[in-house]
C-alpha cells in the first residue's frame, strides 16, 4: 500500500531546499552532533543553527534530545515514536482524502436541493 | 441537534482521527455535513470515488476505477506501472454499511469496514482495517514509512541535481 503525506512531504521539500540543511543532514547521518557543534561546522551562531535543526525537526528528518545543557541532534525519526509516527501519516492521508469528499458530497447536496426545487416548480 | 447553516459548516473543518483499536485494527473516525445517503454514493460511484480517493496533492492520477458495489461485487483501481488495488465487496448495505477485501497484499490483505450512522443533518463515519494479524498491520504500516522514505531520498537526489544544474550556468 503507497501512501502519502502531502503535508509531511511540503515541509520535507522546503527542509532539503537549503543548501546548509542538506549539509547537516548528511553530516548527522554520519554521527550525532549538538546545536554548538553544527553551528561550529557550519559558520553559523547558535540562533541560526537552531532554526535550522528547528525546520529538519518539523519535517520528520532529525530528532533532538536535550541532556542537561547539551541538544543531541540526530537523524531520522526517534525509534520508539516510529509507529506514532507511520499512523500519523496514515491520518493525513485519510485527512486530505475526506476534505475531498467533503467538496463532493457537498456538490451532491446542492444538486439535490436545486434538483428538489425543479422537480416543485 | 443544531441547525446548522452550510456557510458555517464550510467554514468548520471535521477532525479525522486514527486509532490503533487492537494489534490487529486501524480505526479511522470523521463526520461529514450530510445526510448518510449522500457519503455512500461517494464511496460507492466509481465516477465520484475517483473525485476523491486520491487526493491533489498526491500528483497521481487514477487510469482506471471499476467498482461493482454490491455483496459479492468486485473492484479494481489501478494507477498503471502495475500499481493495482483490487478486491471484493463482502457487504454493501445502502446507506449505512460496506465491506471489502484488499486483495493486492496476498494473505497479509485486510478487510475495511465502513459504516455511516446519521446524526440529526451529519454523519458519522468510522472505517475499520482489520488485518489477519499484528505483523501484517505492523508490515503495511513499515511499508507506508519505506515508500515515504524512498519519495524522500528521490526529492534529496533531485534536489541535488537542480543545485547542481544552477551553480554550473
Amino acid at each position: 500500500m503507497v501512501q502519502y503525506a502531502p503535508a509531511r512531504l511540503d515541509a520535507s521539500f522546503a527542509a532539503l531546499s537549503d543548501p546548509t540543511r542538506r549539509g547537516v543532514l548528511e553530516h548527522l547521518g554520519r554521527s550525532d552532533a549538538s546545536i554548538t557543534d553544527l553551528a561550529g561546522r557550519f559558520r553559523m551562531t547558535l540562533t541560526g543553527m537552531k532554526k535550522h535543526v528547528g525546520v529538519l525537526e518539523q519535517a520528520g528528518l532529525v530528532t533532538t534530545e536535550k541532556v542537561g545543557r547539551v541538544r543531541t541532534c540526530r537523524i531520522g525519526p526517534r525509534r520508539l515514536e516510529d509507529e506514532t509516527a507511520w499512523i500519523e501519516r496514515y491520518r493525513e492521508l485519510w485527512d486530505a482524502r475526506f476534505d475531498e469528499l467533503d467538496e463532493v458530497v457537498e456538490e451532491l447536496k446542492r444538486k439535490e436541493k436545486t434538483d428538489g426545487r425543479k422537480k416543485r416548480e | 441537534m443544531d441547525a446548522r447553516r452550510g456557510s458555517e459548516a464550510m467554514l468548520m473543518k471535521n477532525r479525522t482521527t486514527v486509532e490503533r483499536k487492537s494489534e490487529r485494527e486501524l480505526v479511522v473516525t470523521r463526520t461529514f455535513n450530510a445526510p448518510a445517503r449522500l457519503v455512500f454514493e461517494a464511496w460507492t460511484r466509481p465516477e465520484l470515488f475517483q473525485q476523491w480517493w486520491v487526493p491533489r496533492s498526491m500528483d497521481m492520477k487514477l487510469r482506471s476505477c471499476e467498482m461493482d458495489a454490491r455483496t459479492g461485487g468486485k473492484y479494481r483501481l489501478s494507477f498503471g506501472d502495475g500499481m493495482d488495488f483490487f478486491g471484493r465487496y463482502i457487504e454493501v448495505t445502502p446507506p449505512s454499511r460496506i465491506v471489502w477485501t484488499n486483495e493486492e497484499g496476498g494473505e497479509n490483505g485486510s478487510v475495511t469496514t465502513v459504516t455511516l450512522e446519521e446524526k440529526g443533518a451529519q454523519t458519522l463515519l468510522v472505517m475499520s482495517e482489520l488485518y489477519p494479524s499484528k505483523e501484517a498491520l505492523d508490515a503495511a504500516g513499515t511499508g507506508a514509512a519505506d515508500a515515504l522514505h524512498e519519495t524522500f531520498e528521490q526529492l534529496d537526489e533531485l534536489l541535488l541535481t537542480l543545485g547542481a544544474s544552477t551553480g554550473r550556468s
